[in-house]
C-alpha cells in the first residue's frame, strides 16, 4: 500500500509540471499587461518599461517560463507583483480557509447525500424517491450565487440568525494558528465561544457550496444501491435471514458507496472551483477571493501559485480517494499489492 | 387441481406444499409462475425438484424461503412447515439455504466470517464467540482447508468449491430441520461437484435433516434425492421415488426429458418448442403444444394427478401410451 501511494505521488509530479507550464503560458498570453497595471494610469512609458525590466517581463516567454519553473521547484512561489508580499505567505493563510469551507461542504454532501440516496433507492419509484429526485435536480440546477444571496436575505437579514460574511467576528480576534482551520484552532485553544462563532459563519457558505455535491452524491448512491440490490448475494442474505435494516444500511450500502467514493474525488475539484463564487459572496478570506483579486489585478505570480496549490490539493485528494477505495473494497486492496 | 396428495392418509411431514400458486404481475400481464403445486417431504426425507429453466423452480424456492419478489401474489395454497403455514409467518433459521452460485452469493467487500455470522445473529442461540466456534467446527465438517483462519478471509480468497463449502456450512449453522439447495453444484467443475454432493448428502443424513434439492440434472438427482417432482411450466408433471421415475418415467415430458439426457440418448434430440411464457400459459395440459401424443382433450382439460404404482403420481391420463420412436431419439 505504501509503495502504491508513493507510485501515485510520483505519477502526479509530471501532471503538476504540465499544469505549471500550461497555466504559465495561458496567463502570459492573455492581453493584460501586468507592468502597465502595476504602474497605474498616470505612468509614463519609461516607468512601465522600467517595471517590465525589474520583473523580467521583457525576457522571451520561454525564458520567463524556465525561470518560473526553477523557482517553483525550489519552493519559491515569488512575491505578488501587486502587494509585494510573498505569495506563499498569503496562500498559507488562505488555503486553510478554503479547505475548511470545502471540507465542511464535502462533509454535508456526504452526510446528507448518502442517506438520501439510500432512502430513494429503497423506495424505488415511490414518493421518497421522487422527492429526492426533485431535490437533486434542484441542487444541480440552482445557481449557487443566487442561492447564496437568498440564504443571506433570509437567515442573516430577515431572521438575523447567522452572520452575513467573513469567517469570524472581528471583535473575537483570531485563534492562535495551528492548523489554520478556525474550527480546530479554536477548540485547541479551548475557546468554545470562538468555535461557535466560527461554526455560525461557516453554515451559510458551506450549505451553498454543498448543494451540487449533495445532489450528485445522492444520485450516485441511489444508483449504486439499486444496482447492488439486484445482486445474488443480497437475495442470499435475505434468505439467510439478515435483518432488513442491517441488510440495507451495512451490507448493501458498503458495496454501493464504492462508486460514490470515486465520485467524491471528482467532486472535490468542483467544490474548489465552486468556492470561488461562494467565497466572493460571503467575503470568505480564502483562495477563491485571492484568485479573483489576482485576476483583476493581472497579478500573474499569485494566479500561478493559486493554480498550482489547487492542483496539488486535487492530486492529494485523489490519492486519498484511492486509499479510501481500497479500504472499502478488499479486492481493490488486493490489486494494489 | 383437486389434490390427490392432500386426500392421501397423512404421514407425518416435515414440509407439505399444498396446491401452491404464485403469480407475478408484470407489464406483459399476469405471469402464472406456479399453479397448483403439491408435494410432501417427510422428516429426514429428500426431494428433488427437476425441470427446465423457466418452469418455476426458483420461484418455488423463493416462496418457501419467504423471499418472493415484489409484486408476487399467492392466490392459493399453503406451505406447511412443521405444522406452521410459512407463507403467513415466514420461518428463518429453521430452513437452511444453499444458493446456486457460490461466486455471486457472497458479498465481495465483507469477510466471509462476518457474512456467515450475520445469518446466525438472529437465528442461533448463544454469543458471537459461540457462533464462531460452531462455524469453525462446521468448516472442519465440510472439509474446508485452514478452517481456523477462514472466518477472516474475504470471498475472493477462496476457490469456487471452497466457497460452496462455506455456504453449506452456513446453511447448517443454525441447526435447521430442512436444507433447501438451489442447484448448488452447477457453477462448479465436475470433480468438485461430486465431492460436494457426497459431502452434502452425508452431512444431511448424519443430522437427519430434510433436503429439498432443485436441479435440472437427473444425474445429480439420483445421487442425492429419494423422491423427485418433475416440474413443467409451473405444475408438477410427475412425482415419485427417484429410482422409479428414472427407470420408468410415465409422463411424456419426463420421458422426453430423460431421453434428452446425453447419458441415455442414442441420438441428441431435444423437445420441440420451448417452455411457454408464464404470461401466456396454454389452456388444459400445459405440455400439450409440445407433446407427441396430445389429443384434442388435452387442450381443454387440466390433467389430474393420477396415482400409478409405488407411490408415483403422474399428471397425464395417457401415460400408458407409447411415445413415437422419433420423440425418444
Amino acid at each position: 500500500m505504501a509503495r502504491y501511494i508513493l507510485k501515485r505521488v510520483l505519477l502526479a509530479l509530471p501532471a503538476l509540471l504540465g499544469l505549471v507550464l500550461l497555466t504559465f503560458v495561458l496567463v502570459r498570453v492573455i492581453p493584460a499587461d501586468p507592468a502597465a497595471m502595476l504602474a497605474g494610469d498616470a505612468a509614463t512609458p519609461a516607468q512601465i518599461a522600467e517595471i517590465r525590466t525589474r520583473y523580467g517581463l521583457d525576457q522571451p516567454l520561454w525564458r520567463q517560463a524556465m525561470t518560473h519553473i526553477r523557482q517553483v521547484m525550489t519552493g519559491d512561489l515569488g512575491s505578488s507583483i501587486f502587494t509585494g508580499r510573498p505569495v506563499a505567505e498569503e496562500i498559507g493563510f488562505r488555503l486553510p480557509a478554503t479547505l475548511e469551507l470545502t471540507f465542511a461542504a464535502l462533509f454535508l454532501s456526504v452526510v446528507f447525500g448518502v442517506p438520501l440516496g439510500l432512502l430513494a433507492a429503497l423506495d424505488h419509484n415511490g414518493p421518497v424517491d421522487q422527492l429526492v429526485r426533485l431535490l437533486s435536480v434542484g441542487g444541480l440546477a440552482i445557481a449557487g450565487f443566487w442561492l447564496a444571496i437568498m440564504l443571506q436575505l433570509v437567515f442573516s437579514m430577515e431572521l438575523d440568525l447567522l452572520p452575513l460574511r467573513g469567517r469570524l467576528d472581528v471583535a473575537l480576534g483570531t485563534p492562535p494558528v495551528v492548523t489554520g482551520f478556525y474550527l480546530l484552532d479554536s477548540l485547541l485553544a479551548g475557546r468554545l465561544d470562538m468555535f461557535g462563532n466560527a461554526l455560525k459563519h461557516l453554515v451559510l457558505p458551506a450549505v451553498t457550496l454543498c448543494l451540487p455535491g449533495l445532489a450528485s452524491i445522492a444520485r450516485f448512491t441511489r444508483s449504486g444501491v439499486l444496482e447492488t440490490l439486484q445482486k445474488e448475494f443480497v437475495l442470499y442474505a435475505r434468505a439467510a435471514g439478515y435483518s432488513p435494516f442491517r441488510l440495507a444500511t451495512i451490507y448493501v450500502l458498503r458495496n454501493a458507496v464504492t462508486v460514490t467514493v470515486t465520485q467524491v474525488g471528482l467532486l472535490f475539484g468542483a467544490l474548489i472551483s465552486g468556492a470561488v463564487a461562494v467565497e466572493a459572496i460571503f467575503d470568505w478570506p480564502g483562495l477563491g477571493t485571492y484568485a479573483v483579486q489576482a485576476i483583476l489585478a493581472a497579478d500573474y505570480k499569485a494566479l500561478l501559485a493559486v493554480t498550482l496549490v489547487v492542483g496539488v490539493v486535487y492530486a492529494v485528494v485523489n490519492v486519498l480517494v484511492d486509499v479510501a477505495q481500497a479500504l472499502v473494497d478488499p479486492r481493490v486492496a488486493e490489486q494494489l499489492k | 387441481m383437486s389434490d390427490m396428495l392432500a386426500s392421501a392418509p397423512e404421514a407425518p411431514s416435515l414440509m407439505m406444499v399444498r396446491d401452491l400458486a404464485v403469480h407475478i404481475r408484470t407489464d406483459a400481464g399476469l405471469a402464472r409462475i406456479l399453479d397448483g403445486v403439491s408435494f410432501t417431504l417427510p422428516p429426514g426425507g429428500s426431494l428433488g425438484i427437476v425441470g427446465e429453466s423457466g418452469c418455476g423452480k426458483s420461484t418455488l424456492l423463493r416462496a418457501i424461503l419467504g423471499i418472493l419478489p415484489k409484486g408476487a401474489l399467492v392466490p392459493q395454497g399453503q406451505v406447511v412447515f412443521q405444522g406452521q403455514d410459512i407463507l403467513k409467518t415466514p420461518v428463518r433459521g429453521r430452513i437452511g439455504f444453499i444458493p446456486q452460485d457460490p461466486y455471486l452469493s457472497l458479498n465481495p467487500v465483507f469477510r466471509a466470517g462476518d457474512q456467515l455470522l450475520e445469518g446466525m445473529r438472529n437465528h442461533a442461540p448463544g454469543s458471537r464467540d459461540d457462533h464462531k466456534k460452531k462455524l469453525i467446527n462446521l468448516f472442519h465438517a465440510v472439509q474446508l482447508p485452514e478452517p481456523q483462519s477462514a472466518l477472516e478471509k474475504y470471498p475472493h480468497q477462496f476457490s469456487g468449491g471452497q466457497r460452496q463449502r462455506l455456504l453449506i456450512a452456513a446453511a447448517l449453522a443454525c441447526d435447521p430441520d430442512l436444507v433447501v439447495a438451489d442447484e448448488p453444484t452447477t457453477a462448479l467443475d465436475v470433480t468438485t461437484q461430486r465431492e460436494i454432493l457426497a459431502l452434502l448428502r452425508g452431512l444431511i443424513k448424519e443430522r437427519n435433516m430434510g433436503l429439498l434439492f432443485v436441479t435440472h440434472d437427473f444425474g445429480v438427482l439420483s445421487a442425492v434425492c429419494e423422491d423427485v417432482a418433475v416440474l413443467y411450466a409451473g405444475r408438477v408433471a410427475e412425482y415419485g421415488p427417484t429410482g422409479n421415475v428414472l427407470a420408468d418415467p410415465r409422463h411424456p415430458y419426463t420421458r422426453m426429458l430423460l431421453a434428452c439426457h446425453p447419458d441415455r440418448a442414442t441420438d441428441l434430440v431435444g423437445i420441440p418448442g420451448t417452455v411457454p411464457a408464464a404470461t401466456a400459459q396454454p389452456p388444459g395440459c400445459r405440455f400439450h403444444p409440445r407433446c407427441p401424443i396430445s389429443r384434442p382433450a388435452c387442450a381443454v382439460t387440466v390433467p389430474e394427478m393420477a396415482r400409478i404404482f409405488d407411490g408415483s403420481r403422474v399428471a397425464c391420463p395417457y401415460h400408458a401410451d407409447p411415445l413415437p420412436e422419433v420423440a425418444l431419439g
